[in-house]
């Protein structure tokens, strides 16, 4: 972002920054920048808050009244990331012949639908569509158990996408099932690799595949790079 | 064992950055009369745009009618409920619409744009290429104002 804000100065128009990583915007020094130490992913601090989104536009915009530049203030809020999952009913075994990441991803499907149907967009659909997520966590749950990553036929032969594509179906159907104001930063994250057997699958792959030394970042981001 | 934020953070504020030896300052209008864009590095995109490729230098345009769209971001590396909850959490277009509302700013542009983060480390192409294109689509516009938003 910082590097964008020097070109467009350079061309004409003035910019405002938000920074979310302030030693980076320090060493860039773009004109205006707004740095809110909000969790990552989350620049304007707060989702489905209107009334913080609108402060932090209004420090923001404020900013475009210095005379001169580089300047970068704080907004004076921290919201930490919320490490801890999200409190989120996970659908009860429902058929015992499947693999447990299976059967939890079909039990989701219809808080997926609801979800897709009130936003009317989503995320999954890199690799696979919202039918295709069960057959994916059988293939990782395969390479989990020792298949070679690259034999057990993942469409595109990348799985970092396709666990996108989990990922996303999951954390949407999740958040329809959560009442009241959306979760703290990573409290989805932390729900979807520690809580569900969609998760804890992909993370049992991931450490397969580490194990039979796959390429660094075939498995290395499958997952935010923290998690073990 | 640092928390996914700060590990993050820790990694960003080590990584290469571009130089640049002055910085550029381009007098904005009164926000009352400016026209305002965003720009957003969350690769988020309109269901009809092409997705990003992992490492994409390239931009997604978005008409300012749009709200239905996906994340295209290849990083795991931060939390996309925010978004999936709310896209004015990355994408604050409904807050521009209200403001210019109220009259605070004094339109809202046309066209607003998102590159992917993850940028090659030398960001050559977004300096000389991508970045410059993106401008000049603004300008196009009657564009006075950016705000730049980053994931």
């Amino acid at each position: 972002m910082s590097t964008l804000a020097h070109v467009f100065e350079a061309a004409g128009l003035a910019t405002v920054t938000i920074s979310s990583t302030r030693p980076v915007a320090e060493k860039m020094h773009p004109p205006r920048v707004l740095h809110g130490e909000f969790p990552l992913g989350r620049p304007l601090g707060k989702p489905s808050d209107p009334a913080f989104q609108r402060d932090v536009l209004n420090r923001a915009f404020a900013l475009l009244a210095e005379p001169s530049g580089p300047v970068l203030v704080d907004h004076p809020e921290v919201i930490e990331a919320d490490e801890v999952a999200m409190s989120c009913a996970i659908p009860p075994r429902f058929d015992p012949d499947l693999p447990p990441a299976v059967d939890e991803a079909r039990g989701l499907r219809k808080a997926y639908d609801r979800a897709l149907a009130a936003r009317g967009a989503t995320s999954v659909g890199r690799v696979h569509d919202a039918d295709a997520i069960p057959a994916a966590l059988e293939l990782f749950g395969k390479i989990a158990e020792g298949e070679a990553w690259n034999e057990v036929g993942l469409e595109g032969g990348n799985p970092m996408p396709i666990v996108h594509d989990v990922r996303a179906y999951y954390e949407e159907a999740g958040l329809e099932l959560v009442n009241g104001p959306p979760p703290g930063g990573r409290a989805s994250e932390t729900w979807f690799y520690e809580e569900t057997e969609a998760g804890k699958t992909i993370m049992a792959a991931r450490r397969a595949m580490k194990a039979a030394e796959a390429p660094f970042p075939v498995w290395f981001y499958m997952a935010p790079g923290h998690r073990n | 064992m640092p928390t996914g934020d700060q590990a993050m953070r820790e990694f960003a504020s080590g990584l290469p950055v571009p130089e640049f030896a002055e910085t550029a300052f381009t007098p904005p209008p009164a926000l009352a009369e400016a026209t305002v864009a965003i720009v957003t590095s969350a690769a988020i995109h309109p269901e009809h745009e092409e997705a990003f490729a992992a490492g994409d230098t390239s931009f997604r345009v978005i008409e300012s009618a749009e709200r239905g769209l996906k994340l295209g971001h290849w990083s795991p590396n931060f939390d996309r409920s925010g978004f999936a909850a709310d896209l004015n959490v990355v994408y604050p277009i409904d807050r521009l619409e209200e403001m210019r509302a109220e009259g605070a700013i004094g339109a809202v542009a046309p066209r607003h744009i998102s590159f992917a983060g993850n940028q090659p480390d030398d960001v050559s192409t977004l300096r000389l290429d991508s970045g410059p294109a993106a401008a000049e689509l603004l300008k196009s516009d009657g564009v006075d104002v950016v705000l730049l938003t980053p994931v």
